[in-house]
């Protein structure tokens, strides 16, 4: 028999099962991405899968790690996934393959694969691609009018040319460049009602309560990455509503509800105390938002994930909770 | 039962408890076993002095090894028979060293010494506590800690309760439900004994929620005793029988690491403890058997009262271990371990053999990176950082592990269960602590010969110093000496001083002494020198002395946050020294490494106040 120390008894589980149901948890927001944008996304999703498993048993295999053991984890997929689901769905096939290399073989086994990357592989992937190829990056189908289905594929595979009128900055970026040109906006904002976007968002918090439900992740980062951006965005939009969408608009719009649940929440490039996470999240939260309505990009999620990241090392130490016992010490 | 408010304490998990197997037959008694080793060490504390020799013929409970030190408990032969044998002998330990023992040969008689019962209330408590001592009474959950030593309140602190440990969270052990089923009221009248030494206000019989049958026998009991004592059941949730998590449980108290219970006016004992603290002081019976849970792959799993020394393979045969059984895990599946050696005799911190089998428990998955999921964290029941100091006890950064207090880790298995990549945790930390402790003990020898050096050198370099002084010293009482001869000679003599002046122009320089005759063997001035010159040699002892004692450190020139991080550490070490000292567990229970007859605390509902 082999050696081995108690515990005897573990509880069924695994990275695997981990890594699946993050996966589980996006399906609903990828159906209505299907139904709402169009099934583009499902080739985005089957390119980015296939390539990051490709770059992943590359890259085991240079390292000589166990294939079969490390493939199956599922963390490949999972990065694959955020990454195709951040991308535009009609962004060229070869875009969506530079991006995942750039998540597996970079940012994630440079570092020394599973557990080790210090940044988030697919905000990596976000952050390369939205700066080497900014206009590929911001042409999403114009809102409400559809691209039909057959032309995303055509699109996404470069069978024909791509027409400038037939897709649209986000609406992230829409109210930027109104805002910009002083046109103003008043009222509900236009985007709102029967958005897609926000559905799709709505779809995405269902099954990041799904995760906290089945305690994959804990309440702690959603909360302080959508109560930041929340917060900023209410104040501002107080104080001149005019000139700033409301908090909801920015909630459900751009990457704010994958990015509370799906992105921020990676457990291995966040931080993992409990006031920690708060403040890690908040940070993204406000970051993010800055990003979206100062900056010069259409959302600001990976580039604020990104700056997290390279302060969790600090914000982890300096967190440290009380032991039992050591509370009043 | 009482409705009392209850405290949680965080973590904790629910592992299947498996424990419906072996409590559907009442205890058994199991047969004389073939052969009994008793070994010397069964408590935390001083290794018992055999008091017997090949050949001796010994009764049941005699005392075969007297307790050494305070902190200490005798042990007894469990039979009557012959000794064969006294020195080195399989282990109930997983390094699988070898222990001094006591080996017996029954004669099958079963014959008591003269057992005589006592009425302890009639004697001075010191003396209750020598009793319980020399009667092996120690804590029975698994830490064995000699009892008598945990009998006494804090100066300063008034014992507020006494929690009585009937919870036996670990999965599959049995022995603590079927006793208090079984035996209540004799548990009962070894609670009053503590009750009565300590003199709390309240006592508090915590049960997991998981056996009524036990928690009703036992408020039957304290009610037919006349006690007040409450009987509390408390939600099962493991380790919710860890000494700390009980006492945080009922009294919302946190005992933390550094600090004894009874400085925080609490104190907890198991309930078997009690049993046999009754037995001892009630009936004259010492500690010479204990109720063990066999079970696990096994046709007949039960609870059976089990001699202490009976070989392990012997007793497990009793239940019937089916064919494929691979191994034996003494204690429960979460803190226990395989017994490396099968004839290893079952000792007082044997509550449970489980028969091993590759269904039962299958091979575990291999393991992944840590993804930093933080599940382990959520488990711990210390709320400590396992994946932290997992990474540092990997990185072999010891400092660092005790940064992240590695020394609250109760090793109770939460964070190994719950953890996605399948990594052995508590190996790690088993490690890195042993690791520790051996670091300590080097780091003890070495300043012990570093202060001897120290020592020897400042004692050279006085001496040196005193004898340059001293040679200083004398020299110049010669000069001074000779200075005031020839003074006297010059002023006695008046004209011979002239006669002698001439002269000491040529060998003297202007602006000496005139009356220093030229002649003489020691002049002022070579006096002078001689004395400047051991002045300088002393200075320059000195100097020397000063630079040694200042020799440049690679902990000199540090930054104000270095400072203070070395003197956290020095100040973590001054506790960790300070338990040690206080607690005796650390110093003795380094798993594997050494003391392979102090089992570290493999069970459950342990007395683990010591730890």
């Amino acid at each position: 028999m082999e050696f081995s120390t108690s515990p005897y008894l573990l509880k069924d589980t695994s990275v695997r099962r981990v890594m699946t149901q993050v996966l589980l948890a996006l399906v609903p927001g990828i159906i209505a991405y299907v139904l709402l944008i169009g099934p583009g996304i499902l080739a985005q999703l089957a390119i980015a899968t296939l390539t990051a498993l490709a770059a992943e048993a590359a890259m085991l295999r240079l390292r000589d790690k166990p294939l079969a053991l490390f493939l199956g984890d599922g963390s490949a997929v999972v990065t694959a996934w955020l990454v195709a689901l951040t991308f535009p769905p009609v962004a060229p096939w070869w875009l969506t393959v530079v991006g995942v290399l750039f998540a597996i073989i970079i940012a994630k086994h440079l570092y020394g694969g599973l557990g080790q990357n210090p940044f988030n592989p697919a905000m990596i992937a976000f952050a390369v691609c939205i700066v080497s190829f900014p206009a590929l990056m911001s042409q999403w189908p114009g809102a409400g009018s559809h691209l039909a289905p057959g032309q995303q594929f055509d699109w996404i595979f470069g069978l024909t040319p791509r027409l400038d009128g037939m897709t649209s900055a986000t609406p992230l970026d829409a109210l930027k460049t109104a805002l910009r040109a002083d046109e103003g906006h008043s009222g509900p904002l236009p985007f709102l009602a029967g958005n897609a976007q926000a559905v799709i968002a709505l779809c995405y918090l269902a099954g990041g309560l799904f995760l906290v439900w089945r305690k994959v992740i804990t309440w702690h980062i959603p909360t302080a990455f959508l109560g930041a951006m929340g917060l900023l965005a209410g104040l501002l939009w107080l104080w001149q509503p005019a000139g700033f969408a409301n908090p909801v608009f920015h909630l459900l719009g751009g990457g704010a509800m994958l990015g509370a649940f799906f992105i921020a929440t990676d457990p291995v490039s966040g931080a993992t105390t409990p006031r920690g996470k708060l403040i890690f999240a908040a940070g993204v939260g406000l970051l993010a938002y800055i990003i979206r309505v100062f900056g010069g990009y259409p959302d600001g999620i990976a580039f604020a994930v990104l700056i997290m990241n390279i302060c969790v090392p600090l914000i982890d130490m300096t967190t440290q909770p009380k032991v039992f016992g050591m509370k009043d010490q | 039962m009482g409705l009392m408010q209850l405290f949680k304490f965080k973590g904790g998990v629910k592992p299947a408890t498996n424990k419906a197997q072996s409590v559907t037959l009442p205890i058994a008694k199991a047969p004389l076993p073939s052969v009994v080793a008793v070994p010397l060490h069964q408590s935390i504390g001083g290794t018992p002095r055999p008091l017997v020799q090949v050949g001796d013929k010994v009764l049941k409970g005699q005392m075969i090894g007297e307790a050494d030190g305070w902190i200490s408990a005798a042990v007894h032969a469990p039979t009557s028979g012959t000794v064969r044998e006294v020195g080195m002998y399989a282990a109930a330990h997983p390094s699988g060293l070898l222990t001094d023992c006591v080996v017996i040969e029954p004669d099958g008689e079963d014959r008591w010494i003269e057992r005589q019962r006592v009425d302890y209330k009639a004697l001075p408590p010191e003396q209750v506590r020598e009793l319980l001592r020399d009667m092996g009474v120690v804590g029975l959950g698994g830490a064995v800690f000699p009892s008598h030593a945990k009998t006494q309140a804090s100066r300063s602190v008034p014992m507020e309760e006494l929690v009585i440990n009937g919870a036996e969270c670990e999965p599959y052990i049995t022995c603590d439900d079927l006793l208090m089923r079984e035996r209540a009221a004799e548990v009962v009248k070894g609670i009053a004994i503590f009750r009565d030494l300590l003199q709390p206000k309240k006592v508090l019989i915590g049960i997991e929620d998981n056996k009524p049958e036990a928690a009703a026998a036992m408020a039957e009991a304290v009610k037919a005793a006349g006690e007040d004592f409450q009987v509390v059941s408390v939600p099962t949730l493991y380790p919710a029988g860890g000494a700390k998590q009980l006492i945080r449980v009922l009294t919302g108290k946190e005992v933390p690491a550094n600090k004894r219970s009874t400085d925080m006016g609490v104190q907890c004992f198991n309930v078997a403890t009690a049993y046999t603290a009754w037995r001892a002081l009630g009936h004259g019976e010492p500690v010479i058997s204990r109720l063990v849970t066999l079970t696990g792959n096994v046709a007949e799993p039960r609870n059976y009262e089990v001699l202490i020394g009976t070989p392990m393979d012997e007793l497990l045969a009793i239940a019937g271990p089916k064919p494929d059984t691979d191994g034996i895990i003494m204690g429960g599946p979460m803190m226990g371990f395989l017994v490396p050696e099968a004839k290893a005799p079952v000792v007082k911190a044997t509550n449970c053999l489980i028969a091993h089998s590759p269904a039962l428990f299958p091979p575990k998955a291999p393991e992944m990176p840590c993804i930093r999921c933080g599940a382990c964290a959520q488990a711990c029941p210390h709320e400590l950082q396992p994946f932290q100091m997992y990474w540092f006890a990997r990185a072999k950064n010891f400092g660092k592990t005790q940064e992240y207090n590695i020394f609250d880790c109760i090793e109770c298995g939460c964070c190994s269960f719950v953890c996605p990549s399948r990594i052995p945790l508590v190996q790690y930390f088993r490690f890195a602590k042993s690791e520790i402790w051996a670091r300590e003990r080097d780091k003890k020898a070495a300043d012990g010969a570093k202060t001897r050096f120290e020592f020897k050198q400042h004692r050279d370099e006085r001496e040196k110093q005193e004898k340059a002084e001293k040679l200083a010293k004398a020299a110049a009482a010669q000069a001074a000496k000779k200075a005031a001869e020839a003074a006297a000679a010059a002023a006695s003599e008046g004209a011979p001083a002239e006669v002698a002046a001439p002269a000491a122009p040529l060998a003297t320089g202007p602006g000496d002494t005139p009356a220093g005759p030229a002649a003489a063997p020691l002049s002022p001035e070579e006096a002078a020198a001689a004395a400047k010159k051991a002045a300088i040699e002393a200075a320059m002892a000195r100097a020397k002395a000063l630079r040694t004692q200042t020799q440049p450190q690679n902990t000199d020139n540090l930054t104000p946050a270095q400072q203070q991080e070395v003197a956290d550490i020095e100040a973590r070490r001054a506790r960790l020294r300070e338990i040690a000292k206080t607690e005796l567990v650390h110093a003795d229970a380094p798993p594997a490494a050494t003391a392979p007859a102090a089992p570290a605390a493999p069970a459950d509902n342990s007395d683990t106040s010591e730890k």
